[in-house]
């Protein structure tokens, strides 16, 4: 029996109402619970605040697209190495991290929990070897199943049943999360080098639009009771003009909500909330996108901010990517998934002196800002696409401090600083704002119950960071609040200190999580998947699915489905 | 009798999945259903020629030594080196390598595999300008254009066109097994009028090779096609709707200037690489005009004149046509888990192949972190070679610098790597005795199943590499105590 008390702490726990009181917290056995014995171990948090574990709801961490994109870029790696330690194995770092590099410095920044939002399915095998070598934290990824030819055909059909049976078995099979989308119906006409335009545009070869696969799948998500919405990367991605379609697809699930609780989340909107014809006069959509999304409580979102840095875009988003190649010139990497999705990585830059760059900049902090509710507007960059997620330390001080935002303000491009809403924006996120944009708000959106807050029963996942609220306003002082989340005062993972001061003390492996989720007749939908199987994959039914023994450490979800 | 089904097969780059395995009551495979001639030949004799025990080489001649004894001196060897370095790799599991990596990063050595001598070329030129690729489906279910450059499936990865291109049936493109029929045919009545040709007119007649009577006509048909390069015409070739021989050593040029022609361009010149202009122009046509172009390369492009230049040029050649239709491009790897050596040391280490770990952190400089240029410079002062036989393939000069220093071989049979060795340790075979995983050429992985039971007393490579990590750490912290 392994107890733990952090004693004398600011707590910021959103999900349990608790804003910088100071309280003890008590771990026993990994979990949090209501007191331990005396001779249980102190951790002294005097002085300091402590916030649940860090939750990333997208990152690209593991898998084909990211391996590959590692491999494209070793200029990447080779100014930012990790030496080996008789802790620690040595690494790569910079946007494309190596595993283990990728797991130490998550924890370092108090980080516990992280979700790989884009799994080819047929290449889920290589996700979840790469997620076994990733140490520190708990992990879940979601498999792409928006171009599906499964899923296009059903819902063509209206078989809506019959796909929500089908697709609890792909999360099975692949031990994934949640349903992701991208570029809905764009990723199976890219299959012939073809693209969709808008919600209403026919996806060749299978008469069926993005509007009926974003509807049809939310309606699936539904019926399978997941713990998360679906999991959507807009149509249209990356073109100006383009806040139009995020708006539509928000609105054409409108009518599928029930009793104000989410139904999709749109991941990365700063990328979908381009205003203007083209990138000569690009401006930001986000005034019309936080005005829907304070008047609806259907849509969460999540940020995809931008950093001022070199880094790599990659996604499923195949067209996307090769229109990236071409604005760029940079090198392409293009990788088509046979029945199922898409993927591309082009290395970007992004330059304070580019207008479309700093506009970019503005509009995610902008959303964030201009959203009244934390709970409906998370922190990420999209690892890597906006920027390395060891950058989110100066995010979140932009995010709580004007000061900070106008320090980079003051260098970036005129035209753009000129458009840009933030100097009209006084609003700095309080640290319990903050921690609902970085756990209790992202641990709420995937229905992970027990983590994002501190309450007893939570799993033991806590970061303490070197921030006194009495003695210095981290909106002021925010170089040094920038410094205190680089670098955690403690990580706990489940019930453990694996961080002090920034460096790591006790490597672990975290967990997996995945939907086991129950349907009224699996093997039906076995026998029909098995004899299409030949038709549709060049591998074997047999070789699809991955035992739960492949995974390091499997956490199944069990979730009863009403089909 | 067993029959077990959907057996990966541990040989090619191809990575079959549908194998059948016939095994009898006394644990010996009688039959490899589906199989290719290597598959079948793995299969029913990889236990014919196996070394029976771990062998250590006292007074110049290899006696049998217990499996710890084997373990111990292989660890001291790696333990008392100062540049071990440790190579092979594409023989056997993810699960191996990934132990590999970490005993490579123990000992400060360098870790490299076969991509080294092989793809490594293909990518050093995906590094340099990215690639345009796709999973096999995607080739069977939408290629109508297909072109084996450099590349010979029929002997080397003989089931590949019949899975995944020319005669496979997908979705949207139908296999082109009766138009090759069709050519068969042809041919042999060509034969036969030629033959008859030469009785009656009592002379030598034979008929124009392809490119001098510009493209057949079934490259215009609207059904799937193949197009073979090569210096030689192979079997691939006669398969083939049409060969074009390309000078050796003239592949850059003949790919550059078909990326002219793509982009519009004009050729000053009437022939490229021993090809008419006019054909190169008939061929830009079917590969713009075509659905979905796959063009695949082996080790022609990689191991000729130009190397990774070659690469480029093959890759850019067909990220240009992507402006005008969707074309994909492919390298057809040797061994069956090659691509899982290279991703497995990226996902761990940042890079794929040539991973100097000597400093604590990884370094990647092929040219000087590379096995045949750390041998051909005698930098090694030891060497670890698991699933692999360098001192077959690697150039003289570098294997007699193996030669020169210690040798340990992880290595189920004699080979002329075993041969040298000091240290020799010999594995179940991944794949038929022991479980993995392994990645196809495309990226795609599956997993490898145990379909008999090992010797008595045979571990693992996995278990093999894991117990001379821990005796390496143990000797360690003994020279340190």
């Amino acid at each position: 029996m392994t107890e733990l008390i952090a004693k004398n702490g600011f707590i910021y726990d959103p999900l349990n109402r608790i804003n910088g009181e100071k309280m003890d917290i008590c771990i026993r056995d990994g979990k949090i619970v209501d007191s331990v014995k005396d001779k249980a171990d102190v951790v002294d948090a005097s002085g300091m605040i402590v916030m649940p574990g860090g939750i990333d709801i997208h990152s690209h961490i593991a898998g084909g697209e990211v391996d590959t994109a590692r491999l494209l870029r070793p200029e990447d790696h080779v100014k930012d190495v990790e030496v080996k330690t008789a802790l620690t194995r040595s690494g790569v770092g910079y946007s494309l991290p190596s595993t283990f590099t990728t797991g130490y410095r998550y924890s370092r920044m108090g980080y516990t929990t992280v979700m790989n939002p884009s799994m080819a399915p047929l290449q889920a095998r290589h996700t979840h070897e790469e997620l076994s070598d990733t140490p520190m934290i708990d992990k879940a990824t979601y498999p792409l199943i928006g171009d599906w030819w499964f899923s296009l055909e059903h819902i063509r059909d209206g078989l809506i049943e019959e796909n929500a049976a089908h697709i609890a078995w792909m999360l099975k099979a692949t031990r994934g999360y949640a349903i992701k989308l991208v570029n809905p119906g764009g990723l199976e006409a890219w299959g012939f080098g073809r693209n969709v335009h808008s919600l209403d545009d026919t996806v060749p070869n299978f008469g069926i639009t993005p509007r009926e696969i974003i509807r049809g799948l939310c309606k699936v998500n539904t019926l399978l009771n997941l713990p998360h919405t679906i999991h959507l990367h807009t149509n249209n991605l990356g073109r100006p003009g383009n806040y139009v379609t995020a708006l539509e697809s928000m609105k054409c699930v409108e009518d599928l909500a029930r009793e104000d609780k989410p139904v999709m989340h749109i991941t990365h909107i700063q990328f979908c909330a381009f205003k203007g014809e083209d990138w000569g006069n690009l401006s930001s959509g986000a005034e019309e996108i936080s005005h829907y999304i304070n008047n609806h409580s259907h849509v969460t979102l999540d940020m995809g901010q931008v950093v001022f840095s070199d880094t790599t875009t990659l996604t499923a988003d195949g067209p996307f990517q090769y229109g990236l190649y071409h604005l760029t010139g940079n090198k392409w990497v293009n990788h088509d998934v046979e029945t199922e999705t898409s993927g591309g990585i082009v290395p970007f830059r992004y330059k304070r002196s580019s207008a479309v760059h700093a506009t970019q900049w503005s509009i995610a902090l902008e959303i964030a800002l201009l959203i009244k509710d934390p709970w409906k507007i998370l922190m990420t960059t999209d690892h890597p696409n906006g920027g390395p997620f060891t950058s989110y330390p100066k995010i979140m001080t932009w995010l709580i401090s004007k000061g900070a935002r106008e320090k980079v303000l003051r260098k970036i491009n005129k035209r753009a600083r000129k458009k840009s809403l933030l100097p009209t924006i006084d609003r700095e996120l309080s640290l319990y704002e903050l921690a609902v944009v970085t756990r209790a708000g992202q641990a709420k959106a995937l229905g992970l119950k027990d983590k994002g807050h501190l309450g007893v029963g939570a799993d033991a996942d806590i970061a303490i960071y070197n921030i006194n609220p009495e003695r210095a306003d981290p909106s002021k002082k925010f170089e040094a609040a920038r410094q205190a989340f680089t670098s955690a005062a403690y990580t706990i993972k489940s019930g453990q200190i694996v961080v002090k001061n920034g460096e790591i003390v006790k490597p672990i492996f975290g967990k997996t999580y995945w939907v086991d989720v129950k349907t009224s007749m699996p093997q039906e939908v076995n026998d029909d998947i098995k004899k299409k199987f030949r038709e549709y994959w060049t591998v074997e039914y047999e070789n699809y699915p991955i035992q739960e023994g492949f995974l390091h450490s499997s956490a199944p979800l069990t979730v009863k489905a009403e089909v | 009798m067993t029959v077990i089904t959907s057996v990966t097969c541990p040989v090619c780059g191809t990575f079959c999945d549908d194998i059948e395995i016939i095994v009898d009551d006394n644990n010996k495979i009688i039959e490899a259903r589906n199989a290719c001639a290597m598959g079948a030949a793995k299969f029913l004799n990889f236990s014919d020629h196996r070394i029976k025990t771990p062998l250590i080489r006292k007074n110049g001649e290899l006696v049998e030594a217990t499996i710890d004894e084997a373990i111990e001196k292989a660890a001291q060897i790696l333990v008392e080196a100062h540049y071990p370095l440790l190579y092979g790799w594409s023989n056997t599991s993810c699960e191996a390598q990934r132990v590999g990596v970490e005993l490579a990063e123990e000992v400060g050595g360098v870790l490299d595999n076969t991509s080294t001598i092989c793809h490594g070329p293909s990518i050093l030129g995906v590094q340099a300008v990215g690639i345009s690729s796709a999973t096999l489906g995607q080739m069977r279910h939408r290629a109508d254009l297909i072109i084996y450059w450099a590349s010979n499936p029929w002997d080397a990865h003989p089931r590949h066109p019949e899975r995944y291109t020319m005669f496979s049936d997908g979705r949207f493109q139908k296999s082109s097994w009766t138009n090759y029929l069709s050519k068969l045919r042809g041919e042999m009545s060509k034969k036969k009028i030629q033959r008859a040709s030469n009785l009656v007119l009592k002379k030598d007649f034979h008929f124009a090779p392809c490119h001098e009577e510009g493209l057949p006509y079934s490259m215009y048909q609207q059904k799937r096609r193949t197009i073979v390069v090569d210096v030689r015409k192979t079997r691939t070739a006669d398969a083939a709707d049409c060969f074009i021989q390309v000078e050796p050593g003239k592949d850059y040029e003949l790919l550059q200037a078909l990326r002219v022609l793509v982009n519009d361009g004009e050729l000053d010149v009437d022939e490229v690489a021993g090809i008419p202009v006019k054909t190169l122009e008939d061929l830009v046509d079917v590969m713009v005009g075509c659905k979905l172009g796959i063009l695949f390369f082996g080790l022609g492009l990689t191991m000729s004149k130009g190397k990774h230049r070659n690469i480029d040029a093959a890759i850019s050649l067909t990220r240009d046509l992507n402006s005008r239709t969707k074309f994909l491009i492919m390298p057809m790897r040797g061994h069956y888990n090659v691509t899982g050596a290279d991703i497995v040391s990226t996902w761990q280490t940042g890079y794929p192949f040539a991973v100097d770990l000597s400093n604590g952190y990884p370094r990647y400089n092929p040219g000087e972190t590379s096995a045949v240029d750390i041998l051909n410079r005698n930098e090694a002062d030891a060497m670890l070679v698991i699933a692999s036989d360098p001192v077959a393939h690697f150039p003289r000069a570098a294997s007699k610098n193996i030669a020169k220093h210690p040798l340990i071989s992880i290595d189920p049979e004699i080979t002329p790597t075993t041969m040298l060795a000091d240290v020799i340790l010999p594995p179940t075979f991944v794949g038929i005795e022991t479980e993995g995983t392994a990645y196809r050429m495309d990226h795609v992985p599956l997993p490898l199943k145990k379909v008999v039971e090992p010797p008595e007393g045979f571990l693992s490579d996995k278990e093999i590499l894991q117990r001379i990590l821990e005796k390496v750490r143990e000797l360690k912290k003994r020279d340190m105590d």
